[in-house]
């Protein structure tokens, strides 16, 4: 329901308006009444001013894209050019904003996620040219093909619920929805029949129940993120001694075709990143600054910098020289290891007569730190072995092995995080309302909401669904 | 045969309670009206519970009254005990509840009716409804016929030009208790067996719906020592809002509550296979909130017991109604249940409890002005459009002899749409949705049920009670005045600071409050759940004198502003799609890109604007945008041709 209200609320809407490919370059496209005011929010010109409103229209602008949320200092995403495009002088006849960004999936990703903080949302599929064509931009006969695009949505959405997810999220928004209904069934039975079903004491336990949920969701919105690992990459950090072979894995990665040329040159961190593909799934290397540089990480910067970084990693690529002896230093990075999707590579397999560290060693101490299932591959990357072990490391720890076609994912993801987030939000102010020690009919306006937006998670309608719920669960009688 | 022909404007079938609101709405604006009625001794009768409102239902009544029906009047005179549901809930679940004298309540409906000019009773069964082709003048309107008089079973035609159908559970009607099945109406009553034939071959679809009554008892043969008295209210609160709450407040009479227990619950079990309805012998589809106790026990098995209210059925007779144990068992079973409940262990009963069957409409033929599509003039309400229960009825009858009136007069149509009424959530559920049972209001169906109170009911809806003509000037200006006190006085809280002096803190600490930090506004004071407007009395010594319904709008208005508010901005959104409307002409099948189930489900419920098309189950957002893209598309080419 509220997607259809959507379009008719004039609201501003965002997305990505060039192919999803991971070319470096993209632009990201908002069209509504407060483009520039929310742009305006996230930019600022090269003089560190918010002044995009200033700028005449048609023009281009350089400047950066930060996020000023972070209550410490402002923190910059990427450097940008921005068009503006004042109604009804562009494709949608509306104010238009394109921002056109060179930082690749991840930072567009990150761009998107601010403007939808500061107040977008999201454009469902053919939206731009929806609006293109009901603000009288394009003419008649491409109205059929833009209606097909949103019949198509709904299956779209059902679709990559199913497959995207691999019907994981799916399966625990239908697991919420239904605590959740149960939950309004039973307010509702209470005031519909309250000489048969009791509230007392119902708030507690309503306290009780919506609290787990919370977590789950929580949950959930870092497990849509397996979609955006595809998509966007995992943070990767490489880490080991002097000479354990840290370069000539990362020229491995990024010395074949499977190199992606992205190299961001951070303008407020003095990091390089980059990014490479490991079959089917993308790393986003940090700091191989460091690597590049001085070959002794670990000496130059020390172990706080280690940790700040390990910290920082959703996948550690620990690699080690199985000709040299485990010593103290690699304790404390196997315990820096600890609860982090880590993956040992010990390297110089080749020379197998020096080994001295075997995968029992390795595997000893990781158990030591619980982490005795860490996968252990042996590699040389002298001869240019074990990237394919690697391949399948990463694709087990990640994608729990499954490899799904490759399919254009980023959309459906940032909408169900929304959604999800919309969902967070509603179940919050259940809890607010009984903390204000309010009364149980209340409860049901915001369990509602959420119902709601879990539903458009699944693209299942409400329809009549809590009455349904009364009476297939409540005894009602009088 | 001579040749006699009556003449009316309005012809009612029914004189239940869709029926009576029905014709007295007509006659009141001035329409000669005709009602007819099986039996003209059962006028407003209550065949089967005895009270008047209830969760939701109570909504009902305030709201038929604040429009300028009869059934909340008509209660307040016949009540025997009176109590508000779910006070300690919040205000919009409120809910009003009467125990009716049966017999005083349709006397009274009765002498309403016979007092009422240019309205005649007659007692007949209609046979048949008289239709001719409808002449196209207009080619807006998307009529095939016309109606034009009716037929009683003597031969009499009657000429007229609108016919209100509220057959209730007469049409075609058989009761069953057990094995045993009689071809009767309600209670004994006249069936109508002839109407159905008529309205199919006028191109009407007609299903059969099922719902079920329990057991009166002989007063005298319950125990009552063995059960827990349910006492009404004090002081009462009456329904309808003319009401002087001064005159409503009289002895009340006890209702009892009993349960049944495990060996109710075996006896039912074994002598399940000679239920009707598990034998298969009913056809018709009964209502899931209003289940046998055969139902009861066989989908909730975990249950150990089940309520059982004992009510009264009226002061003239002894019976009493055995309430949550509805049945359509065989006798013999019957009475071996109902004597393991405490307190009837030797009861006697004095009508067996039975299911009973009928004819009604089925859904997608409706308008929303409850008119039947494609004939004009002829109206329905009440269970014939497949609800339930006597409010339900009496607000449909209500509105369709209001609409049918409108028609007549050449005047604009009463909307109600479910932000403004309880009605409005009703008509629509019965015009939009598939409904496989009979419909129940419940007020989980109401989505803005914050704004909809039974409190406001009459400033929800006296002004379109006023506009088309049932309330009168002096009422409609009380209410005005009524308004007007309420914002000055919600103003004025909202202005009035208390400092925050010795005096101020010693009474919020009296009464429990923490201490004030700064100056605060009353309206602030009175947000905190241990104030109500009257403790605040001591600290505002400027309030004017008002009357307890005012303060209770003052008090609901600044406590639940924040809800009221976000359900305002969500109404706000809804009222956009309901003023999309769409052409009455539409072609579906021009609609490329609607899924064929939406189509199907379009073309069957011809929805009059995008949020109804919206509710339409089967139809989903994708659709809507798609039809809303073909609307604009219409639109545009209508404008380029001009």
């Amino acid at each position: 329901m509220s997607s259809v209200l959507n379009n008719f609320s004039g609201d501003t809407i965002c997305a990505i308006a060039t192919a999803m490919s991971d070319a470096g370059i993209g632009i990201i496209r908002v069209s509504g009444p407060d483009a520039i005011s929310i742009c305006n929010k996230i930019y600022i010109s090269a003089k560190k001013e918010h002044n995009l409103p200033d700028h005449r229209p048609n023009t281009i602008t350089y400047g950066y894209i930060v996020d000023e949320s972070k209550d410490h200092d402002l923190c910059v995403i990427d450097e940008v050019m921005i068009s503006y495009m004042k109604a009804p002088h562009s494709y949608t006849r509306e104010d238009v904003i394109e921002i056109n960004s060179h930082g690749g999936m991840l930072v567009m990703n990150q761009i998107l996620e601010l403007l939808i903080k500061s107040g977008c949302r999201m454009a469902e599929p053919g939206e731009f040219t929806k609006r293109a064509f009901l603000n009288g931009r394009i003419d008649l006969t491409k109205a059929e093909a833009i209606m097909d695009v949103i019949s198509a949505q709904n299956n779209f959405a059902l679709e990559s619920s199913r497959n995207q997810l691999q019907g994981k999220i799916s399966e625990k928004v239908k697991e919420i929805r239904q605590k959740i209904i149960y939950q309004m069934a039973f307010i509702e039975s209470a005031l519909d029949d309250p000489e048969n079903y009791d509230l007392t004491g119902f708030s507690d336990r309503l306290i009780k129940i919506i609290n787990p949920i919370i977590t789950e969701i929580d949950s959930l919105i870092a497990t849509s993120d397996e979609g955006k690992i595809r998509k966007d990459g995992i943070k990767t950090v490489i880490i080991g001694k002097p000479n354990a072979g840290k370069s000539s894995l990362l020229n491995a990665l990024t010395g074949d075709e499977r190199a992606i040329v992205t190299d961001i040159a951070g303008t407020t961190r003095d990091i390089i990143e980059e990014t490479v593909r490991l079959g089917d799934i993308i790393l986003h290397l940090i700091d191989t600054a460091g690597i590049r540089n001085t070959e002794d990480i670990i000496e130059k910067i020390g172990v706080d910098k280690a940790k700040a970084m390990v910290n920082d990693a959703e996948l550690v690529l620990y690699i080690l020289d199985s000709t040299s002896e485990i010593d103290d230093e690699d304790k404390e990075i196997i315990s820096l290891c600890r609860n982090k999707k880590t993956i040992v590579l010990l390297n110089k397999d080749d020379l197998s007569s020096d080994i001295k560290i075997t995968e029992h060693i390795v595997r000893t101490l990781f158990s030591e730190s619980e982490n005795e299932s860490v996968p252990i591959i042996k590699t040389s990357m002298l001869k240019g072995n074990g990237i394919e072990d690697l391949k399948s490391a990463v694709t087990d720890l990640f994608l729990n092995g499954q490899l799904v076609p490759k399919q254009e994912l980023y959309i459906t993801n940032l909408r169900h995080k929304n959604l999800l987030q919309k969902t967070l939000n509603s179940l919050k102010l259940v809890i607010d309302s009984i903390e204000k020690g309010l009364s149980e009919d209340f409860y049901t306006v915001d369990l509602n909401d959420a119902y709601v937006s879990l539903g458009e998670i699944i693209g299942e309608e409400v329809g009549d669904d809590l009455v349904e719920e009364i009476f297939s669960k409540f005894c009602m009688g009088k | 045969m001579l040749d006699i022909r009556e003449k009316y404007d309005v012809a009612v079938v029914g004189a239940g309670h869709a029926g009576c609101e029905a014709a007295l709405a007509c006659a009141r604006l001035g329409l000669e009206t005709i009602i007819f009625t099986m039996s003209a001794d059962n006028i407003a009768f209550m065949p089967c519970n005895p009270h008047i409102g209830g969760s939701s239902k109570g909504h009902l009544v305030r709201e038929i009254d604040a429009l300028g029906g009869e059934m909340g009047k008509v209660i307040d005179k016949t009540f025997l005990q009176s109590k508000m549901l779910n006070t300690s809930k919040g205000p919009a679940v409120h809910s009003l509840r009467c125990q009716a004298d049966k017999m005083e309540y349709s006397k009274e409906m009765k002498r309403v009716l016979e007092h009422q000019e240019h309205l005649t009773i007659k007692q007949a069964e209609v046979s048949e409804i008289i239709v001719e082709d409808y002449k196209v003048d207009n080619s807006e309107e998307e009529y095939s016929k016309k109606i034009v008089g009716i037929k009683i079973f003597s031969g009499i035609i009657y000429d007229v030009k609108s016919v209100i159908l509220c057959t209730g559970t007469y049409l075609k009607s058989r009761c069953l208790t057990g094995e045993a099945i009689t071809y009767s109406g309600p209670n004994g009553l006249q069936p109508s067996n002839l109407l159905s034939q008529s309205l199919i071959n006028a191109g009407i679809e007609l299903r059969r719906f099922k719902t079920g009554t329990p057991a009166r008892m002989d007063g005298n043969s319950i125990d009552y020592s063995k059960m827990s008295e349910q006492f009404g209210d004090t002081p009462v609160i009456p329904f309808s809002f003319d009401t002087d709450p001064e005159d409503v407040q009289r002895p009340q009479v006890s209702c009892w509550l009993t349960y049944t227990n495990e060996k109710t619950h075996e006896i039912i079990r074994n002598n399940i296979d000679r239920s009707p309805i598990y034998a298969g012998i009913i056809e018709g589809i009964g209502p899931r909130y209003c289940p046998s106790i055969e139902d009861k026990v066989v989908k909730f098995p975990d249950h150990e017991r089940h309520q059982v209210f004992v009510e009264p059925e009226g002061t003239y007779t002894n019976e009493m109604y055995i309430d949550g144990m509805s049945s359509s068992l065989p006798e013999d079973v019957q009475i071996a249940m109902y004597r393991t409940v405490p307190g009837l262990e030797k009861c006697k009963i004095v009508k067996s409890a039975y299911a009973i069957e009928y004819d009604c409409l089925c859904p997608g033929q409706l308008n929303p002005t409850l008119e039947i599509k494609n004939i004009h003039g002829l109206f329905s309400a009440g269970q014939f459009n497949g609800s339930s229960g006597y409010e339900e009825a009496a607000a449909q009858g209500l509105f369709a002899g209001i609409n049918a009136s409108m028609q007549i007069l050449g005047k604009p149509y009463i909307s109600i749409d479910r932000s403004e009424g309880y009605i409005g959530v009703l008509v629509d559920d019965l015009v939009t949705k598939e409904n496989l049972e009979p419909y129940r209001m419940m007020t989980s169906r109401a989505e803005y049920r914050l704004l909809l109170r039974q409190d406001n009911a009459d400033i929800r809806l006296r002004k379109k009670g006023h506009d088309v003509g049932l309330i009168s000037d002096e009422k409609y200006n009380k209410l005005i005045s009524k308004i007007d006190c309420i914002n000055l006085e919600v103003e004025r809280l909202k202005k009035t600071s208390v400092g925050a002096n010795a005096t101020i803190q010693k009474f919020m600490e009296e009464s429990g409050s923490t201490p004030l930090k700064t100056a605060t506004s009353l309206a602030e004071l009175l947000c905190r759940p241990e104030f109500s407007y009257e403790k605040l009395a001591p600290i505002d010594s400027d309030r004017p004198s008002l009357t307890k319904d005012i303060i209770e709008q003052v008090e609901i208005t600044i406590r639940y502003e924040g809800y009221i508010n976000r359900q305002e901005r969500q109404v706000e959104q809804f009222k956009k799609l309901e003023k999309r409307l769409i052409p009455a002409d539409i072609d579906y099948d021009d609609v490329s890109s609607l899924r064929l189930e939406a189509r199907q489900k379009l073309k069957k419920f011809r929805p009059s604007n995008i949020g109804q098309a919206s509710r339409i189950g089967g139809v989903n957002p994708a659709d809507v945008s798609v039809l809303l893209i073909y609307l604009d598309t219409l639109n545009r080419g209508n404008n380029d041709e001009s």
